[in-house]
């Protein structure tokens, strides 16, 4: 495990209850009682830690290198899982997953970016940046599901679109643009959840959802506060005051009504009990799902064009002369 | 969800008191370093007399350009709130309070009605000097409404953009312009109306990768910078120097991302030329999108 800073004093608890049990486990002495206190004592600390998360405390639980990725949430909840690779006109990109699968009896399509575990896989995966090929890819899991009838679900977790030569010879800004105009009209429910990080175009270019969640610790802006800091104060050290002034984590994003809701997290965050997790966003999956497949098609897209044509907030005079 | 707030009568900027330099002030070229009047400037279709650079110019400046005379300005009675009360060194609404003064514009789009060659269009103009042309609300907003009306009166759409992308201080909202630009102009599609989307220098970020890359035609100035990331981002990430002429017009052109480039100086006689090709073959017997 591995533990932020934030997060230490439950460390040195951690390694208390595993030395305790390695004694009970001895068999010299009865650990049963001790055990069970610690267990209380760590959820105790938790809580207390977990109940005042600052912005930026969220943005680093959202890049927690345990906490689950894509592949780990479609492999718990989806079944007959088939990835489905490439854009059928340059390569597969490796940091945009997606196939088709079932959840519970109904075949969905789902995407989503997808980073590394270790090292080796992070550099694979692009450290979940995806390249234009990976839009067009997204792009075309989308259509087929269109033609089937299949809902699509995207699960959003990038620190950005790829920022490389290559990306930009091929056409990032189009690949992007085109998935939102696309998007906008699809004949499918889509719903979308952002599972770690929601970094800019990068996150919206699968991301122009029916619905929109965010999991509890992860956030969603224009830029990240790192970025943000460095153009704004011109400097990086201000990336915590930049996490603030953004509003982006998911209460702020559902009190501006750009999100339509949280999903709760386990205590200690989704990578403490993974498992438990994907349950939870299974549960809420299938709810959405059997709401947004209710909805006729025509329906389903003017909302979905309503719901973002509302978004912004602006003053208007009464009088245009004065 | 209306999400704005109406206010009584305000004070508004005069956005139509464009300021203009002098004709008798002098020009200073960044490119060739050499110096011409406003006046030789201005007539050259404000490229540069000695090197043929493209000056950036404003949306007043190609309204002047390019409509038959007369045009009218549309929407500028919205205007930018601050929903998340953003503060870094500045808090945005000093920030909006310098630029309109520094610029005399309301927001970083200007949304003008008028003709081109005879030809009816309605075109939504960037202005950089706005904040950097950055997309908040405001230009969201316009673009959505001019959107409307080129639907509702079956005219053909143009946004000429240049934009730095986001407008940071408007966070998530500014994001979501992308999604709301993109959304409207499937409707546009729908409808079977032309957007023409002609790009000039700068146009990157958000803008780029929304409403600038949806053209049913996108064309540029020459030489324009046109990125999703820009230059200084993509030589940070690969750590090394970037090819000439990267993410300008003509590599654009050339990598498959714009029909043509225009000059300036040609480009009232081709949009004339296209709204009149369109006008015959397009607007009137469009198909509904698939
Ligand atoms: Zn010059």
């Amino acid at each position: 495990m591995v533990f932020l800073e934030f997060e230490k004093p439950l460390e040195v608890l951690y390694e208390k209850l595993e030395k305790i049990k390695q004694v009970g486990a001895d068999g010299e002495i009865d650990v049963t009682d001790m055990v069970v206190n610690l267990e209380k004592r760590i959820a105790k600390r938790q809580k207390e830690i977990f109940t005042n998360l600052t912005p930026w405390q969220r943005v680093q639980l959202s890049r927690h290198p345990d906490r689950p990725y894509t592949l780990f949430y479609i492999n718990h909840i989806c079944k007959k899982f088939t990835e489905l690779h490439g854009d059928r006109k340059f390569k597969d990109d490796k940091a945009m997953v997606g196939g088709i699968g079932s959840i519970d009896g109904q075949t969905v399509v789902i995407i989503g970016q997808q980073k590394g575990t270790d090292t080796k896989m992070r550099q694979f995966r692009n450290f979940g940046m995806a390249n234009p090929e990976g839009y067009r890819k997204a792009l075309r899991l989308m259509k087929l599901a269109e033609r089937f009838g299949f809902p699509v679900i995207t699960l959003i977790d990038t620190p950005g679109a790829f920022p490389g030569i290559e990306a930009e010879e091929r056409g990032q800004a189009e690949a992007i643009a085109r998935n939102l105009f696309e998007m906008a009209q699809l004949k499918v429910p889509i719903l979308s959840y952002v599972i770690g990080e929601g970094a800019s175009g990068g996150a919206i270019g699968i991301g122009l959802g029916d619905r929109v969640f965010m999991l509890e610790n992860t956030w969603y802006s224009v830029i990240s506060p790192e970025n943000c800091s460095t153009i704004l104060w011109r400097n990086w050290d201000h990336k915590i005051d930049a996490a603030d002034a953004l509003k982006l984590t998911a209460n702020d994003m559902f009190k501006t009504g750009i999100v339509d809701g949280i999903v709760k997290e386990p205590m200690g965050g989704a990578h403490t009990k993974p498992e438990e997790m994907c349950k939870m966003l299974k549960r809420h999956i299938k709810k959405q799902l059997n709401e947004l497949m209710e909805i006729p098609t025509e329906q389903l897209i003017e909302q979905r064009i309503d719901k973002y044509a509302n978004i912004g907030v602006y003053e208007q005079l009464e009088t245009k002369e004065l | 969800m209306g999400w704005f707030k109406r206010l009584k009568e305000g004070i508004q900027t005069a956005t139509k008191n464009k300021k203009e330099a002098p004709d008798g002030l002098w020009y200073h070229c960044k490119e060739c370093k050499e110096a011409v009047t406003m006046k030789e400037l201005r007539t050259n279709f404000f490229k540069c007399p000695k090197c043929d650079i493209h000056v950036r110019i404003g949306s007043h400046d190609y309204f002047d350009l390019l409509f038959d005379g007369k045009f009218e300005i549309h929407f500028d009675e919205i205007l930018s709130a601050d929903p998340l009360e953003f503060k870094d060194v500045k808090t945005y609404p000093d920030r909006l309070i310098a630029a309109k003064k520094k610029t005399s514009l309301s927001d970083a789009i200007c949304v003008a009605t008028g003709k081109i060659k005879k030809k009816p269009i309605v075109i939504a103009a960037m202005d950089f000097s706005f904040i950097g042309g950055s997309m908040g609300s405001v230009v969201g907003e316009r673009i959505s409404r001019a959107i409307d009306l080129a639907i509702e009166t079956r005219t053909p759409f143009m946004i000429i953009s240049k934009s730095g992308g986001a407008r940071m201080m408007e966070a998530s909202y500014s994001l979501m312009q992308m999604a709301k630009t993109s959304v409207k102009l499937s409707q546009l599609a729908k409808a079977g109306i032309p957007y023409f989307s002609f790009l000039t220098d700068p146009t990157t970020g958000g803008v780029t990768a929304s409403f600038a890359m949806l053209g049913d035609l996108n064309f540029a100035e020459p030489n324009a910078l046109i990125a999703f990331a820009g230059p200084r981002v993509v030589k940070e990430t690969i750590k090394k120097d970037l090819p000439e002429g990267f993410q300008r017009s003509e590599f654009l052109l050339e990598h498959g991302f714009l029909d043509f480039i225009v000059d300036r100086s040609d480009l009232k006689d081709k949009l004339g030329e296209l709204l009149v090709l369109f006008d015959e073959s397009g607007v009137k017997q469009a198909s509904i999108a698939p």
